[in-house]
């Protein structure tokens, strides 16, 4: 199905990543969002209760994150496409219920403006280290989509990208971008309506009575319906059958936690969304993604000048992670210079993936700062010895 | 042997409250003498009695004894994290206004825990009614102390007797803005019903406080007797007083229970409030949210 029309300011504006996130969530079609404040994220909010009054959305700002996120997933499940915005301390304010939200298989979007951390840290720089929070945050087993935008026309994109992929695999979906994105302000070109494609909610076609509301077919993943339709479904955080009802039991738990994992995990051709930059004769390839890529321009171009063969390879997706997408790589290359406002995050998933037939070189940053580009390059040479 | 043909007859007729619970999850967990059941069935009372098409009936549950409701009522129920029952609720109900949402879930979700959003959908006047089982006691877990359990009270995290203040949850409501505030207990099974009806039907915020006797913990670890000897309690101790200031009703240990209609106010509701906001400010840009949108 096409946007509507009434919510996409077609044209070419000057946003920040922020802005360009609402953006994407009007254009997407969410019209329900819960938010606390929070530096450096808090503009997403700010627009979103300026422009949804005229779009039919509703905006509340919560009491705090917990309650943001279980606003979201209960706006969910009223038939309302739904999201919340948040940095680090909120992000892990909402761990549990980010949990709720994969166990419920309740389709939503959380956006987190990265800022330096542990705890209050530095909230108006720009960090990368909720990448493994952003995946396994809450507790028990299971797996979520990141996406990871570099630029405020990515914003606008991805969020549209992670609220098409929480309908289509009906889960939470994370759009982790950073300080440096959230406040950049560059050109951001909104598409005509006709041209945003969005993936409609998987509303089931059986009546009430034959619906189960966690049966499977071969993708893994339920139809939905909405709270008012007559189904009178029950939904619980337990552990729980295809009727929805409790079932804790181990057998059970293999049952729904394997499918909770698989149903990402088996579909990551389909979720593999990497751009590539000077691949084509690399020996050496540099992993970043968000602000860290585009610092890493300037070391690729400086060693090209050098003549070290080194390209760029960006998850766009994060989570699940390119893995085959790594491996095929680290049988033909020399050296992974991954480049990530960290101490090794996603680092040790290249590592991992290369399985000692490529080096791997972590060029770490404690965030607050972006990287200086000089120690990438310094990183590309020794990865060129 | 016509006596037993009739007695096989009746065995075979419906449970009175079958159109509203699923009895397909029959048994339920509660433990013989628990109050929830009685609060169950003055809900069900309720909604039979009631002119809302069950369709559009929502009720959300947190975590705990009273948390299992929503997990036995045949209507749109959601069960979900400890304490987050009112937003959850509060996202239900702005996705789709249409909807008629209940929060029904115990003191510890709802006060303890949950406290924190208690307060704020009761001061945004949230078109809500959250009824809040009161058995003074964490019972899922074995028997801690609450923020309800009254001075004194012996509990397995209080074994020398609770010496904090704990909530008068009716007066909190009332002091956040809440419309309409009442407290029965479980033996007050038609008032309470009546209570859940008028609650169901006000717009806006609204409290029901339901003091149920835990016989498997509250009363053992305190030497209460029974769940029949606390229901005695309160058939001998409890007061109406319909208007009552809400100040003065504190729940003391083994003292008498102030009971009634507290608080029956007009205030307009979130929602209401948005929409008459935001018109008088945008004007015809204003487009209202009409349910659910996707």
């Amino acid at each position: 199905m096409k946007a509507d029309p009434k919510g996409v300011l077609t044209g070419e504006h000057y946003l920040d990543g922020d802005h360009a996130c609402s953006e994407g969530a009007i254009a997407a079609g969410v019209r329900f969002v819960a938010g606390y404040p929070i530096t450096p994220s808090t503009e997403v909010a700010e627009r979103i209760s300026e422009r949804f009054p005229e779009v039919g959305g509703i905006f509340i700002q919560m009491e705090d994150e917990m309650g943001s996120m279980a606003a979201i997933i209960g706006a969910a499940w009223g038939g309302t496409k739904s999201l919340t915005v948040t940095s680090g301390p909120g992000f892990s304010l909402m761990m549990e219920n980010i949990g709720l939200a994969t166990m419920l298989e309740t389709p939503c979007v959380v956006i987190n403006v990265q800022r330096g951390g542990p705890s209050t840290g530095l909230p108006t720089l720009p960090g990368q280290a909720d990448m493994m929070q952003a995946r396994w945050g809450s507790h028990g087993d299971y797996e979520i989509i990141a996406v990871s935008p570099n630029s405020p026309q990515e914003c606008f994109e991805m969020v549209i990208k992670a609220v098409n992929l929480s309908e289509q695999y009906r889960v939470p979906v994370m759009v982790m971008t950073d300080e440096c994105v959230g406040h950049m302000t560059e050109k951001v070109v909104i598409p005509p309506a006709d041209q945003i494609e969005l993936y409609p909610r998987r509303y089931t076609k059986l009546p009430p009575g034959e619906y189960l509301p966690y049966r499977v077919g071969k993708d893994m993943v339920p139809e939905m319906v909405k709270a008012g339709d007559g189904y009178k479904i029950h939904v619980t955080g337990l552990t729980h059958d295809e009727r929805g009802y409790p079932d804790m039991n181990w057998q059970m738990q293999e049952k729904l936690v394997r499918r909770l994992v698989d149903k990402i995990r088996l579909h990551e051709d389909d979720l593999l969304d990497i751009e590539e930059m000077q691949m084509d004769d690399a020996e050496i390839v540099i992993f970043s993604y968000g602000i860290s890529s585009r610092v890493s321009i300037p070391a690729l171009q400086k060693a090209r000048r050098e003549g070290i063969k080194v390209g760029l390879l960006r998850p766009i997706i994060c989570w699940p992670f390119p893995e085959k997408k790594i491996r095929q790589l680290a049988e033909k290359m020399k050296a992974f210079v991954v480049v990530e406002m960290n101490y090794g995050q996603l680092y040790y998933e290249v590592e991992r993936c290369a399985c000692g037939k490529a080096k791997t070189i972590l060029v770490p940053h404690g965030g607050g700062w972006v990287h200086d580009p000089e120690d990438i390059y310094q990183a590309i040479k020794e990865a060129a010895k | 042997m016509k006596a037993v043909d009739t007695l096989q007859t009746q065995e075979a007729a419906e449970h009175p409250m079958e159109s509203i619970l699923r009895m397909d999850r029959i048994p339920h967990i509660w433990c013989s003498t628990c109050g929830i059941g009685t609060a169950v069935t003055a809900f069900a009372e309720a909604l039979k009695k009631s002119t809302i098409p069950l369709e559009k009936v929502t009720v959300v549950s947190g975590i705990g004894c009273t948390g299992r409701v929503a997990g036995y009522i045949k209507l749109d129920s959601f069960h979900s994290t400890h304490g987050r029952a009112i937003p959850f609720a509060t996202g239900l109900k702005l996705a789709n206004p249409e909807l008629k949402v209940v929060v029904f879930s115990g003191d510890g979700d709802i006060s303890g825990i949950g406290g924190n959003h208690l307060i704020h959908a009761a001061r945004r006047n949230m078109d809500l009614t959250v009824l809040c089982v009161n058995n003074f006691i964490y019972a899922m877990t074995g028997g801690q102390v609450a923020a309800t359990t009254p001075l004194s009270a012996n509990t397995s995290t209080s074994p020398y007797g609770n010496f904090e203040q704990p909530f008068n949850l009716c007066h909190l409501a009332e002091s956040c803005g809440a419309v309409y505030v009442a407290r029965w207990t479980a033996l007050h099974v038609r008032r309470l019903a009546r209570s859940m009806s008028e609650a169901m039907n006000k717009k806006g915020f609204s409290f029901i406080e339901i003091i149920c006797p835990c016989s498997t913990l509250y009363a053992r670890r305190n030497r209460l007797g029974s769940g029949l000897d606390l229901m005695k309690f309160y058939h001998d101790n409890s007061v109406i007083k319909h208007g009552a200031d809400t100040r003065e009703l504190e729940i003391e240990y083994q003292k008498k229970i102030v009971v009634g209609k507290f608080v029956d106010r007009e205030r307009p509701s979130f929602m209401d409030a948005y929409n008459t906001w935001m018109r008088g400010r945008l004007k015809e840009k204003f487009v209202e949210h009409g349910g659910p949108q996707c």
